[in-house]
């Protein structure tokens, strides 16, 4: 899609010195009167925008496809065990909203076995076509069959856009049906937007840090998304819908695998932060032993859960089932507490949308308070105890 | 059995942060480290060379710098590693990265089982390795919680899906990606880190490959294109709680009644 070029003559080694300083990745080297870019190069061009001219980014010519091809934003339905996974609900409401902006249909694509239940309901939030894969083959999740079953919905139909559960079975099955039609993949966004010309704006935290990128699929279709549970909000159901179901044929070569399912077991229940209407999270600067149990305590008398971030689980102090962020849950529950957290990208992409967020901590300055809805600038260990003996009291 | 693990070197910190006033990244220290999820897939790996035989070896994708990386996974007890290194390879999404890295591995050797971490904590996209085994034309599995047996050229694993475990069997050759928690990786060994001989780790680039058309790899070969980068929106709709601890206690306590928590 493109590259950078460096403008020899335009060189001097004070330019040279500060373009260095301009590259968060440490990819520019100036030796011996010679500048250039490694491969730690990330192409966030950075250089070219703040580099004095030294840098440019030459466009290679894109072979531009016929958009008009592709149509519909459809959802993958994960109806694995027979029942629909919430997030495929909230997932069709987005869709209808960015199938309105170019007025494309809305697909849902359900693929395991004894799905009538299933379709009907896709259809009565939202979808204005249900393509069904229902094989007794499909009974269990297996990589290749779903994948050969997805590739063919997509032949046949070209879908603009699709949208997939960040589940763990979407997380297997958008990598591999979106390497198969060679075609981008933007994991875990949480933002969704359209263009007039049917590019998909994909918004998610980017680059490890406290930063968010805008990534679009500008060149090949069908343009793949993820997106957590809980990011988006469920659709109110119709009573009467309109849309269809269609049956697809499934052939024996669609079916084949070289993985045998022995047994499937219910997983022992848990707590699952992500059903939790109240969360107490903490952070480093809660991560003592009396905080902690403060924070338990806290989260007792509120009728919810607590949770961490992600340094706290690396520490051993929490599981990871407790986690929020996102390379734990993401959450969104009427109220979340969060104590001594700092506030990391990675940790608010995985709470941002909760209905009230409160935050404690030392430092005012703090991510944490650029989300919050209420700021608490102080010292949690001060301020949790006398909060408890307060709720105590009455 | 060979066994061949991808790892990934990441930052050591994931506090970059954009200067509002000027857009730049600002850059806090620039250690990096062996991404954490993949010291799990090492130590799988070297567990299942210790039981049933063979060799690990370990993949990587970066600049020169990244050999770091495989010289860690050398002193954990991995055989040989291989470095992907090439501007070429610059600026690869999730499609171009994996292309690569198939591209790569199928250079490197023959292997029964490829191994990946979780994922990484500076993408967080958990997608590389599904990627690389449609490439690979080999069954994947991910979220794999523990490995039963490895017999008669299958695998038997336990997978955690969603509300449910699945105790499968699949042939081998076959990727999987293993959760955090499947063991506690070992230490690396500091005698064996002193004494890794020059030869234990390989690079390749772009025209070690068998497909040499530049559009494959790097931004040329990547599907998605990011059209911009900014800070994090802030939200404007929020109330400052101040005072001494015991009227921010206060505060708070009311705000609960408020919203009738209590």
């Amino acid at each position: 899609m493109g590259k950078l070029i460096i403008n020899k003559n335009l060189v001097t080694e004070e330019k040279a010195l500060s373009l260095i300083k301009i590259c968060p990745f440490n990819a520019i080297t100036y030796k011996d009167g010679s500048l250039d870019i490694t491969s730690a190069c990330k192409m966030c061009k950075m250089c070219v925008k703040k580099g004095q001219g030294l840098v440019d980014f030459i466009e290679d010519d894109v072979k531009e496809i016929d958009k008009s091809l592709w149509r519909g934003v459809c959802v993958y339905a994960d109806c694995s065990g027979g029942k629909i996974h919430k997030v495929t609900l909230e997932l069709l409401g987005k869709a209808r909203e960015l199938a309105n902006v170019i007025d494309h249909p809305v697909y849902a694509i359900a693929i395991g076995t004894n799905l009538d239940e299933c379709a009907n309901e896709l259809l009565r939030f939202g979808a204005d076509k249900v393509f069904v894969y229902d094989d007794p083959a499909f009974a269990d999740f297996r990589i290749e069959p779903y994948t050969s079953a997805f590739c063919d919905f997509i032949d046949k139909f070209k879908p603009s856009s699709i949208l997939v559960g960040a589940t763990n079975l979407g997380r297997q099955l958008a990598p591999r049906v979106a390497a198969r039609c060679r075609t981008g993949l933007t994991a875990d966004c949480t933002v969704l937007e359209m263009k007039k010309n049917t590019d998909l704006v994909q918004i998610r935290p980017a680059f490890g840090g406290n930063i968010m990128a805008q990534i679009i699929t500008p060149a090949t279709r069908p343009q793949f998304c993820t997106v957590r549970y809980k990011v988006f909000t469920e659709p109110t159901p119709m009573d009467n819908p309109t849309g269809k179901i269609v049956n697809m044929t499934v052939t024996d070569k669609m079916t084949m695998s070289a993985i045998d399912v022995i047994k499937s077991f219910a997983k022992p229940k848990d707590i699952d932060i992500a059903e939790a209407d109240v969360i107490v999270a903490v952070g480093r600067g809660a991560a003592s032993d009396a905080i902690r149990q403060q924070a338990e305590a806290l989260a007792n008398m509120l009728g919810g859960v607590v949770a961490c971030t992600r340094p706290l689980v690396e520490e051993n102090i929490f599981d990871a089932k407790h986690q929020i962020g996102l390379s734990g849950r993401t959450v969104k529950p009427k109220l979340i507490i969060c104590l001594g957290i700092s506030g990391a990208v990675q940790f608010a992409a995985g709470m941002k949308s909760s209905d009230c967020i409160v935050a404690v901590n030392t430092c005012n300055t703090a991510p944490i308070f650029d989300i919050a809805h209420y700021c608490v600038v102080g010292d949690v260990a001060e301020i949790l105890p006398k909060l408890i003996n307060k709720i105590k009291g009455e | 059995m060979n066994i061949l693990v991808c790892v990934k070197q990441v930052p050591g910190s994931n506090n970059v942060e954009v200067d509002p006033a000027t857009g730049v990244l600002k850059r806090n220290g620039i250690q990096s480290k062996i991404n954490p999820y993949d010291l799990y897939g090492i130590e799988t790996a070297l567990c299942l060379a210790e039981q049933y035989g063979g060799n690990v070896d370990c993949i990587t994708m970066g600049p020169p710098q990244a050999k770091a990386v495989i010289n860690e996974t050398i002193a954990m007890g991995a055989s040989h590693g291989a470095v992907l290194s090439d501007r070429k390879f610059a600026g690869a999404d999730v499609l171009a990265t994996a292309y690569t890295l198939s591209q790569g591995i199928q250079k490197f050797g023959e292997y029964d089982l490829i191994i990946c971490g979780k994922q990484t904590t500076d993408g967080d996209t958990a997608q590389v390795g599904a990627e690389i085994s449609e490439y690979l034309s080999i069954p994947n599995v991910s979220n794999v919680l523990s490995i039963d047996e490895i017999k008669d050229g299958h695998i038997y694993v336990t997978a955690s899906l969603d509300d449910k475990n699945v105790k499968m069997r699949v042939s081998l050759p076959c990727l999987i990606s293993v959760d955090a928690d499947i063991n506690t990786p070992r230490l690396p060994s500091y005698k064996i880190k002193k004494n890794i001989s020059d030869n234990a780790v390989e690079f390749f680039s772009f025209n070690d490959f068998d497909d040499q058309d530049e559009k494959h790899y790097g931004l040329a070969g990547s599907a998605t294109q990011v059209e911009r980068i900014f800070p994090p929106e802030k939200n404007d709709n929020k109330y400052s709680i101040s005072g001494t601890s015991d009227e921010q206690a206060t505060a708070i306590f009311e705000l609960l009644r408020t919203k009738k928590m209590i």
